[in-house]
């Protein structure tokens, strides 16, 4: 007994807007949430993607040269954990994010697709490395030309390997992206 | 040239088809009927019990022999590196080295991986690299670099 | 009637493990036979990063393969293409000058120390220590820091070329390479403080993994896979190259074959390698870092484009980039010994620019077919423990 119940405040969080915009009409981006949603759910919409961006767990799917890389971002020099992405899960069904980090061979391509699939919803793939993004210098019989063409990717971080920033700077891209994301595309 | 290579041709006989020197290091081409003894002989008697390599050669689809497989043998002792080259025709089988180095076994599913050559009597001949299905040999001349059906 | 156990089969339980996993070090995937707890047979299954290195090398010329060979063992870039380098100039009977032997030298060792540093990092993760993880990387982003400064970027370098170095060390790195040396003996003290007396550690890995000297040399084990069970032998005291026979260090070796023992060689053989960086510092003479400059790699841009144009380099230039060098006919066998044990490259050449065939030994293929060897008979949970004592990393594999 006695669980405190705080009232849900009107919480004003920051969107990316001009004040040009601000001061016009609705926008067509409101617009469109507020057709998909109403009225009713932009708050709780807002509060899902606060949650939902500060917390994005990472499946290990480290392949090649960039999972060393993926493994320097997570370690205390470039730490991801203080974005949110504090544990790396080893079982897809507890991960939200999967960074294909490598080269992606014909062999290894059903264990991603396998993998991908485990992923419950909400699910973002990050491409990472120039293998992952289309083949790298790997144009060869062995090596499938880009992640893309099994699985949808929603961001792709070029180099070989990309920095860690680079990878943070994808990992923050994403957070962006989830945070103006309608409640009704994801469940 | 060194006194153990004069040793070891003598030894391997009528066997020994070439013998070659470039860069300091020891070639010889061995006739494929001496398999295995031939190499039972170099690890028994001259003291070659490490098997640093074994791998294929393949010159070319017009040439006679089609293949080459090549041992890198070192012992360990004396210090003296030795490369044991033997030539195939294609479709051609080759004696397993499992039985005198136990270390060629996954070399040897290499070179079936990579270039087709069966080794007679090897406990598991099956693909190292490759999947179970994979059509082709890759590593043969005749097979394009991109494979066959390479999608963009 | 018959009893239970009579109506009852036995059979072992086969368990599939990776090649999605965390503590495989990579994409390998093991399938284990268990009887209960105990593992009755381990069968490595490769070939899930096989990418066809060797096949990709005999279409592009001798320097386009450079970058192919540093993506091999991704953790020590610079001594995988020490070794490409050393078999062609091998191959094409050149010499490379004292300083750019010298500077080969200092990178392969910070390369080794680079390389055991992440093997410990993972290996004690593994194990459960993680904090050792967090330590470990805190050293290697100085390595990554160094090599930046020397080659401009963290991995895969390529900064060794055929005949010497791309260019010279820049004017920072010697003095931030004496101060990462000064501290480095006090944090492998830390390391070892938090492991090698500690009685956890030793209970999970001591016994455990066992290799006899037979067995390893049989099997083609090498590195400190060799010489933890009691083999002294490495490559740079047998058959030295590129001035190593200049350096007094000596080879730690173990006495039993186990985990335990193979985790105190690599330690200690850090410290050999900050001895033999010390020294190469001391010694490092001033000259030319390329030999036959402008005929095996690019000219000084100076000279092509730049203020003492030379209608000379600009051929050279043009060659290189068009067509390439012809090395002579012949075959070759180069090996060093990297920090994961004996790397070869087997180099056959028909006198064409580009290599007929392009053979890699690699060290961690020859190290993992020893994996059911030593896993038999021990349980599930050791498992992970042997994985990370044979120090393979994927890449290095799977070509």
């Amino acid at each position: 007994m006695g669980v405190k119940r705080t009232p849900i405040k009107e919480v004003e969080i920051p969107r990316l807007v001009t004040p040009e915009e601000a001061v016009e009409e609705v926008t067509p981006e409101e617009l469109e949430m507020l057709e998909k949603g109403g009225v009713l759910l932009t708050t709780l919409n807002k509060m899902v993607n606060w949650a939902r961006k500060w917390s994005i767990w990472p499946c290990t799917f480290g392949l090649a040269c960039c999972a060393i890389e993926m493994m320097a971002t997570a370690a205390s020099h470039y730490d991801m954990a203080r974005f949110g992405a504090e544990v790396f899960r080893p079982s897809p069904r507890q991960a939200d994010l999967l960074i294909v980090a490598g080269t992606l061979t014909k062999k290894m391509a059903p264990v991603l697709k396998r993998v991908y699939d485990q992923m419950p919803e909400p699910k973002w793939v990050i491409a990472m490395g120039a293998c992952a993004i289309g083949g790298g210098i790997y144009r060869s019989y062995a090596v499938v030309q880009g992640v893309d063409k099994l699985i949808p990717v929603d961001y792709y971080v070029p180099g070989c390997p990309p920095r860690p920033e680079a990878l943070l700077q994808a990992v923050l891209m994403l957070q962006k992206h989830i945070e103006e994301e309608p409640f009704n595309n994801k469940i | 040239m060194a006194d153990w290579l004069e040793a070891v041709k003598e030894r391997l006989g009528d066997s020994v088809l070439e013998d070659l020197e470039f860069r300091g290091e020891y070639t010889l081409v061995l006739d494929k009927s001496s398999l295995p003894e031939a190499l039972e002989v170099l690890r028994r008697e001259f003291g070659f019990d490490c098997l640093v390599d074994l791998c294929g050669v393949d010159m070319g689809v017009d040439q006679e022999p089609r293949f080459y497989v090549v041992y890198h043998l070192r012992n360990m002792v004396t210090r003296a590196q030795l490369r044991v080259k033997v030539g195939l025709r294609d479709g051609e089988g080759i004696p397993t080295a499992c039985s005198v180095w136990p270390g060629a076994n996954w070399m040897e599913r290499e070179a079936y991986d990579m270039f087709g050559i069966e080794f007679e009597g090897h406990p598991d001949l099956t693909r190292l690299y490759l999947a179970d299905d994979f059509p082709g040999h890759p590593l043969r001349k005749d097979y394009p670099t991109e494979g066959y059906d390479f999608e963009e | 009637m018959k009893t239970v156990a009579e109506h009852t089969e036995r059979r072992t339980y086969t368990l599939n493990m990776g090649p999605q996993h965390p503590s495989t070090h990579g994409v390998l995937r093991v399938i284990l036979e268990l009887e209960g707890e105990t593992i009755v047979d381990a069968k490595p299954v490769v070939g899930y990063l096989h990418r066809g290195t060797e096949k990709l090398a005999e279409s592009k010329t001798y320097q386009q393969v450079s970058p192919l060979i540093d993506r091999l063992d991704y953790l020590a870039c610079p001594a995988y293409n020490f070794a490409y380098c050393l078999a062609v100039e091998k191959l094409l009977g050149i010499e490379v000058p004292p300083r750019a032997k010298y500077i080969r030298v200092i990178l392969a060792e910070l390369a080794r120390i680079a390389s055991h540093l992440i093997w410990l990092g993972s290996h004690a993760m593994d194990i459960g220590a993680v904090t050792v993880f967090l330590y470990t990387f805190r050293e290697r982003e100085v390595t990554y820091e160094l090599l930046e400064m020397a080659a401009g970027v963290r991995m895969h370098q390529s900064y060794f070329v055929v005949g010497g170095v791309r260019w010279d060390l820049p004017e920072g790195f010697i003095p931030r390479l004496r101060e990462f040396l000064d501290i480095l003996p006090s944090r492998i003290q830390e390391y070892e403080n938090l492991l090698t007396k500690n009685k956890i550690w030793k209970l999970r890995t001591e016994g455990l993994g066992v290799l006899s000297k037979e067995d390893a040399i049989a099997l083609g084990a090498t590195g400190p896979m060799l010489r933890g069970s009691g083999v002294e032998w490495d490559i740079r005291k047998v058959y030295p190259y590129s001035g190593y026979d200049e350096f007094d260090f000596d080879i730690p070796t173990g006495k039993n074959g186990d985990v335990y023992d193979r985790y105190l060689v690599r330690m200690e053989e850090m410290r050999q390698s900050r001895r033999i960086i010390l020294q190469a510092l001391e010694k490092l003479p001033e000259g030319p870092i390329h030999a036959m400059e402008g005929k095996l790699y690019f000219p000084d841009p100076d000279w092509v484009r730049g203020e003492h144009k030379d209608i000379a380099a600009l051929i050279h230039q043009f060659k290189l980039v068009v067509e390439g060098f012809h090395p002579p006919k012949g075959e070759v066998y180069q090996s060093i010994e990297a920090p994961k044990g004996e790397l070869g490259f087997y180099i056959v050449s028909d006198g064409s620019p580009k290599p007929y065939r392009l053979r890699i030994r690699l060290p961690s293929l020859m190290n993992l077919q020893t994996l059911p060897l030593l896993s038999r008979g021990h349980k599930v949970a050791d498992l992970v423990a042997i994985i990370g004592t044979l120090d393979i990393v994927l890449g290095d594999v799977d070509k």
